[in-house]
């Protein structure tokens, strides 16, 4: 299969410069590409989605019934970080958690950044995800964030920019490590010659980190167990992908019992004590105690006694207001004021909806920008602009007079194209990247990250659940390092 | 085993449900086949031919009311394919896998790679049921079904999941193979007097057959003889299917899993299936024959079903026995909750009635 007649159309494209060239740091894999024979590498997709069926590496589908899965679309072509550029972002990536970290300690406890006015108070206090039950709690370490899935796009202008940071609880690690998985099962041939930095540290690292965490009543091996809400949850493949690959026990919140404020899991020998809980349950349904009292997924109790030092969660519970979008859109001062430099990830330019210079320039261009809810994920609550019909617009137009805290807008970004397998030829689709920062001793940044790509023609939504599919991601070692400069 | 990680009770629950779920598939799948081979030879009318089989598999009533007459076509397509049949080899093998799902990060990725294949295959062949296929699928899944078997036994630590998954497999198949031996013995008897006719040797044979055991049968005794087989099938002491078998190695992995010192109890399900034990070691195939065959097995089914109703009260829906539990544990300091906090507890997708018998 040959890239010939491959055009970037006017986009920034990972392998390819604007004039067609192959970009250096991908000449290699394009020269193996096209060497294979005829068919090879449609064969070699097949086999990869057949081994991803096999495997049963699936996610559930919200809204249909029980048990539909799917296989999360996979594309052989890799997208490609050079090692200058990746020492960069890792950089910005350290930066930005090691600030957003300081701000959340700071928002639950004193909150000088409120009171030094670089934050308007109001924006905290009508953050949906603020949580005054957090307040005062000194969680181990003081570490707040401890696993972040930080969304990153390039724009046309060639600039990485920062869409999202995700504390709570950003999924997709497990699709890193088996893409790059199957990537050398199926298509061995590709990794010759360059110096791809190997990406299945994570586990290790992740255990280390929850470990590192452990309250001073655990002993010095702690228990730690990774709290699921269950096999029908979109992301059970990935809860117990990690919990196997940790060593550790998969629990659910029927399988927890707060008793004398301790946290203990039901074992066949009777009750044992469990000291940290890396959950992936969000804070709405961690505690019915505390907070929806519905819940059947959480543990009764549970934040008492986390309240009380007796066992960590990672996330810490409270982590949600920074993922509010108008509070995002004040990170590059949070980033002045706690670390006292210009951030290195430069954000989205941002318009919070509820200024009303803003406000009046976001009605003006709705066809223009893309319009967001402050708080929903997953790609659901949001107008692109330039694909909207009028009756969207105006719909959108409503509700944020209506609620105009509720919605921030951004120009709608060009995001990069990486080349995708069609059919049999190769045509460009816009990708985001995720990379997974681990904040534990020390903040440390997975050296690769979750590509996800617009399958559909000049769609621009990645989400899993909206037709998104996903890439391995080479991040390339330094010359120093042994890599090929 | 004192010095490993206890288990989560839902993760011993859900790894004994899985080794049943695969061996009922396995036991479901076989008699499909002996009875499609047997047929061929038999002047039988098809409703007797394959009536039994539904018998065996409990669920008569459910097959009349949605199949009517016991045609091999109604047949096949009630045990294979039927969604809602939970005997069924699908049913089987979709809750194997939900079970093998919960916990996947306790089992090997081979055995989870091995169920999900087998369900796949199912699942596929299930959108075009043509019963002639039957003999081949069954096959496969059987076969399939042996795997996960090997794959477990050659990937697993023997630690307490292992343990569980063989306690559920073993039981399973002690009820089975008494489910089978029993339907087919009244089914039988009243021809008990034609025995040497051709016909008989053929229908003892599939008996056999259906818990594979008609070559090592052959072995040992020789000629066919119905008395012979129900002790091979229920006394004997090396044969892997036999009842008096599988309760020794159901045995085996409740004293691993309990770590009990010899000749003492932690828990009611030892006791009873200590009692099972002793009582196949010691009764006499005459006292079995004279009591009269139906109700002896009978009884052993009911003693399986109250095994594993104590084997859930003990591990799974633990009240009393924590505290026993924790003394001997100090390196994993267990401590005992008051019974009333205790979630009802429920099997994933069993198809088994609350009282742990099922339905007639």
């Amino acid at each position: 299969m040959h890239f010939e007649p491959y055009e970037t159309q006017g986009f920034h494209d990972e392998m390819f410069m604007a004039g067609g060239e192959v970009r250096p740091e991908a000449k290699l894999l394009m020269e193996t590409v096209e060497s294979l024979e005829d068919g090879q590498l449609e064969r070699c997709q097949r086999a990869a989605e057949k081994l991803l069926l096999r495997l049963g590496i699936t996610f559930n589908v919200y809204g249909d019934s029980a048990g539909t899965e799917r296989v999360f679309p996979f594309d052989l072509i890799p997208r490609i970080v050079r090692a200058d550029e990746w020492e960069w972002i890792e950089r910005g990536l350290k930066q930005r958690i090691h600030a957003l970290n300081e701000f959340l300690d700071d928002i639950y406890h004193e909150q000088k950044i409120l009171k030094d006015k670089v934050i308007p108070e109001e924006v905290i206090r009508s953050a949906k995800f603020y949580r005054p039950e957090c307040v005062g709690i000194h969680p181990p370490r003081r570490v707040w964030c401890h696993i972040t899935g930080t969304d990153l796009v390039r724009h046309g202008d060639g600039q990485i920019y920062v869409l999202e940071d995700n504390l709570r609880v950003p999924s997709g690690v497990s699709y890193v490590l088996e893409n790059r998985d199957l990537m050398k099962q199926t298509f061995p041939q590709v990794f010759e010659g360059l110096r791809v930095r190997p990406v299945d540290e994570y586990p290790s690292n992740l255990l280390e980190m929850l470990e590192s965490i452990a309250p001073e009543s655990a002993s010095t091996e702690p228990e730690v167990v990774l709290l699921t809400p269950g096999m029908y949850n979109s992301a059970y493949f990935e809860h117990s992908f990690l919990a196997q690959k940790m060593g550790i026990p998969l629990v659910e919140g029927r399988d927890l019992v707060v008793e004398g404020s301790y946290v203990y899991m039901r074992t066949t020998k009777g009750l044992r004590k469990v000291d940290v809980i890396y959950r992936r349950i969000d804070d709405d349904f961690l505690d019915p105690l505390t907070f929806r009292k519905d819940s059947l997924l959480g543990v009764p109790g549970i934040m008492d006694t986390y309240r009380a030092g007796h066992v960590a969660l990672a996330n810490a519970p409270g982590n949600g207001v920074a993922d509010d979008k108008v509070v995002y859109a004040y990170v590059p001062q949070m980033i002045r004021y706690y670390e006292g430099e210009d951030p290195i990830l430069p954000n989205v330019q941002t318009y919070l909806c509820w200024r009303d210079v803003d406000r009046q320039h976001v009605l003006k261009n709705l066809d223009k920008l893309v319009v967001k809810s402050a708080n929903e994920s997953g790609g659901y609550g949001m107008l692109i602009g330039p694909h909207s019909t009028a009756g969207q617009r105006a719909e959108f137009a409503a509700k944020i007079v209506a609620n105009p805290r509720n919605f921030i807008a951004q120009p709608t970004l060009a995001l990069s194209r990486v080349p995708t397998m069609v059919g049999d030829h190769f045509e460009g689709r816009h990708v985001d990247l995720r990379p997974y920062i681990l904040y534990g001793k020390e903040i440390r940044v997975l050296p690769g990250g979750l590509t996800r790509v617009a399958l559909r023609k000049g769609s621009l939504v990645v989400n899993s659940s909206q037709g998104g599919g996903s890439k391995d991601t080479w991040v390339l070692a330094a010359p120093k390092d042994g890599g090929r400069s | 085993m004192n010095d490993s990680r206890p288990l989560l009770s839902r993760v011993a629950n859900s790894a004994y449900w899985l080794a049943r779920y695969i061996e009922r598939a396995e036991n479901v799948s076989r008699c499909i086949s002996v009875n499609s081979y047997a047929q061929l030879d038999l002047p039988l009318e098809p409703s007797q031919q394959w009536q039994p089989l539904v018998d065996t598999s409990g669920d008569s009533t459910e097959f009349a009311a949605h199949y009517g007459a016991a045609t091999q076509a109604n047949v096949i397509q009630f045990l294979t394919y039927d969604a809602d049949n939970p005997s069924s080899v699908y049913s089987c093998l979709r809750a194997a896998r939900e079970n093998a799902r919960s916990i996947r990060e306790t089992i090997s990725s081979s055995m989870w790679e091995q169920v999900n294949s087998l369900y796949l295959l199912i699942e596929s062949q299930r959108t075009i049921p043509k019963f002639n296929w039957a003999a081949d699928i069954c096959r496969d899944v059987r076969l399939g079904c042996n795997l996960f078997q090997g794959i477990s036994d050659a990937t697993m630590t023997r630690g307490e999941a292992w343990h569980f998954l063989r306690l559920g497999r073993k039981l399973e198949r002690a009820d089975q193979t008494s489910r089978i031996l029993d339907v087919k013995y009244f089914m039988l008897l009243p021809s008990a007097r034609e025995v040497g006719t051709p016909y008989d040797d053929i229908l003892w044979s599939a008996v056999l057959r259906s818990v594979s055991g008609f070559e090592m049968y052959r072995k040992k005794y020789g000629r066919i003889s119905p008395k012979e087989i129900v002790e091979f099938l229920v006394l004997d002491k090396e044969f892997p299917r036999s009842v008096r078998f599988c309760a020794g190695c159901a045995g085996e992995s409740l004293r691993a899993i309990s770590g009990a010192p010899a000749g003492t109890y932690l828990f009611e399900s030892e006791r009873l299936l200590s009692h099972l034990r002793l009582e196949l070691d010691g009764v006499s195939l005459a006292s079995v024959i004279e009591g009269g065959l139906h109700e002896y097995l009978d009884a052993l089914q009911t003693e399986v079903n109250a095994i594993h109703m104590s084997l859930q009260n003990d591990f799974v829906a633990k009240k009393s026995h924590a505290k026993v539990a924790s003394t001997l544990f100090k390196k994993h300091p267990c401590r005992t909750l008051s019974p009333h906090v205790y979630p009802k507890w429920y099997p994933v997708l069993d198809s088994d009635r609350p009282d742990g018998k099922r339905a007639a």
